[in-house]
């Protein structure tokens, strides 16, 4: 079994405080990256460790880098996306709740790869507690010389500000996020430009999620082959995998990617509450598609899941049993997409509210013998026809719902 | 007419407002510290923000609606917020929605008679291996049942 590399050091003591963390070698690989490494050979290094993203969409964290313009000295950010909206996910709770510094450490660290001078971590409303203490966790950083101006005695210098969301599941979408930040509705912008080039306040900005900036302490201190024998699969390192629902043992385990998703539901979870069975897995939060009992011998990694037909996301897997009707699901699950569309563009503002409408008929028995070949068309003329990835995230669970369950919820 | 601020919530605002090359961009913060000092934002108040962050009020109006959390109304005076998400749901979230909806006589959206509690329900607090789960104002409580939930109004009033 893999040794846990981001939680080896979370107990139900609370958050660790800035002299813990550095008693454990905590700040080391910061320092070692900005006194000894340029910032190319920083990058990299977690190029060459196939550090994917952990926030959904799973892209190359190095290369995102990458597309940063090298040139010109004007301003840039790093945006931490801490927004964690995605129903299902709650490690990077976690990790704000146990080892903030883990965090700042991998935001210096991304900041120096990057050149860049100024972080936002753009944390969830509903995490006020947790923004407090990263402020806490900030201010001792900096009364140590690990963040404001001339960082571990370089010409290095990063300032780091948090700023709460205010409940809106879209701010997790990263332009929604940087719209979010400057102070209007957080509807997501068209792409290209890339944020990479055009960003906050129309800059080049790098936008990370907090467990892949978490990852790089240890990339740059024990190099990118340790990292990739971590995981499984072609994945480098470990996940975070957040599991609830109807198991055992509800929680945040640290695995390696590539583990197994009946393992982790049977084995790590606890599997199954005395005398159930298994009815479906959602295995990447709920936007992920629901997989049959049948379909969980599938590693957790990027490419087996969007083999299996439904995708790792935030790696947030919901596990369902025999108690559940369907329908109950595709109740909560269409409910939520309504509720959360922005309302920019209209396949998505109409398709959701008008899934909505007929399951919410439905539900109230007044349903119709065409009602899921209209849900199942409504959802296929939003995919891959919206303006951001939530119309494919609200299209995906109806899809999934109705064809690997159609026969019970026509019942 | 706008609303005067107190001293002490004026240099926190100038605060925030120091931190962003935009004055706009510290929006969503001053409405954040508004809220947590009045209990919401109210017409006045948006027209105060209006000026502060250097905005129409209109464009502090179209987000104050936009994001869930901010209130234009005052809540009771705790607000219960619990969540009714899936793995929530997986776990009885229903239920507790549904005690409390019968103990406090409110539907959710709606503060008691006595101004005691307003009942919302809300999208994935984050939390769902504690779950069923609610918020009472900034603390979270998880693995509920009834009992617990009549533990924690007592305790709440």
């Amino acid at each position: 079994m893999v040794e846990p590399n981001l939680t080896r050091f979370f107990d139900a003591s609370g958050p660790r405080s800035a002299s813990a963390y550095c008693e454990t070698g905590g700040y080391e690989a910061a320092r070692k990256a900005l006194t000894s490494l340029t910032p190319e050979a920083v990058l990299n290094e977690v190029k060459r460790a196939n550090l994917r993203g952990r926030g959904g969409a799973g892209f190359p964290a190095g290369l995102k880098w990458s597309f940063v313009p090298r040139a010109g000295d004007g301003p840039r950010y790093l945006c931490v996306n801490a927004d964690e909206g995605e129903p299902g996910t709650f490690k990077d709770r976690y990790i704000l709740a146990h080892d903030p510094h883990l965090l700042l450490e991998g935001i210096i660290i991304a900041s120096y790869a990057v050149g860049i001078p100024q972080a936002y971590v753009y944390i969830r409303g509903e995490y006020e507690r947790l923004a407090a203490r990263l402020e806490e966790a900030i201010a001792e950083a900096a009364g140590r010389g690990f963040l404001g101006a001339g960082v571990f005695g370089t010409g290095f210098s990063l300032d780091v500000r948090v700023q709460r969301g205010a409940g809106a599941y879209i701010c997790g979408e990263e332009t929604a996020l940087l719209e979010s930040l400057e102070g209007f509705r957080g509807q997501p912008r068209l792409k290209p430009p890339f944020p990479a080039t055009v960003g906050l306040f129309g800059k080049p900005t790098v936008i990370n999620n907090v467990e892949t900036l978490a990852n790089l302490p240890g990339i740059i201190l024990h190099g990118a082959e340790w990292f990739v024998g971590l995981g499984k699969s072609k994945d480098g390192g470990t996940r975070l995998f957040s599991v609830s629902g109807c198991v055992v043992r509800p929680g945040v385990y640290e695995l390696a990617a590539g583990t197994p998703l009946r393992e982790i539901v049977f084995n790590h979870a606890g599997g199954l509450l005395p005398g159930r069975s298994l009815k479906a897995v959602i295995p990447g939060g709920l936007s992920s598609t629901i997989l049959r009992p049948e379909e969980i011998d599938v590693a957790m990694d990027c490419e087996s899941l969007t083999s299996a037909g439904s995708m790792i996301g935030s790696a947030g897997i919901i596990v369902i049993d025999d108690s559940v009707p369907m329908f109950s699901v595709l109740d909560r699950v269409t409910k939520f997409y309504a509720h959360e569309s922005c309302g920019q563009c209209t396949p998505c503002r109409i398709g959701t509210s008008w899934i909505r409408r007929i399951v919410a008929r439905m539900k109230s028995g007044d349903g119709r013998p065409d009602d899921l070949a209209e849900l199942a068309r409504l959802a296929g003329a939003m995919k891959g026809r919206t303006f951001c990835p939530f119309g494919d995230a609200a299209a995906g669970p109806v899809l999934g719902l109705i064809e690997k369950f159609g026969k019970e919820l026509e019942g | 007419m706008t609303a005067r601020f107190p001293e002490q919530l004026r240099g926190r605002i100038a605060e925030v407002v120091g931190r962003y090359p935009e004055r706009r961009a510290a929006l969503l913060p001053v409405l954040h510290l508004v809220q947590k000092e009045r209990g919401f934002v109210g017409p006045e108040d948006e027209i105060a923000v209006a000026r502060i962050c250097g905005l129409p009020p209109a464009a502090v109006r179209e987000v104050l609606t936009f994001y869930t959390l901010f209130r234009r109304e005052p809540a009771g005076r705790r607000l219960l917020q619990v969540c009714t998400n899936l793995s929530c749901t997986l776990r009885g979230g229903e239920r507790i929605l549904d005690h409390l909806r019968k103990i406090l006589g409110v539907e959710p959206g709606q503060t008691t008679p006595d101004g005691r509690f307003t009942l919302i329900e809300v999208e994935c607090l984050g939390a769902c291996d504690k779950g069923p789960c609610l918020m009472i104002d900034d603390d979270l409580h998880g693995a509920l049942t009834e009992e617990k939930v009549d533990d924690l109004l007592r305790e709440a009033k």
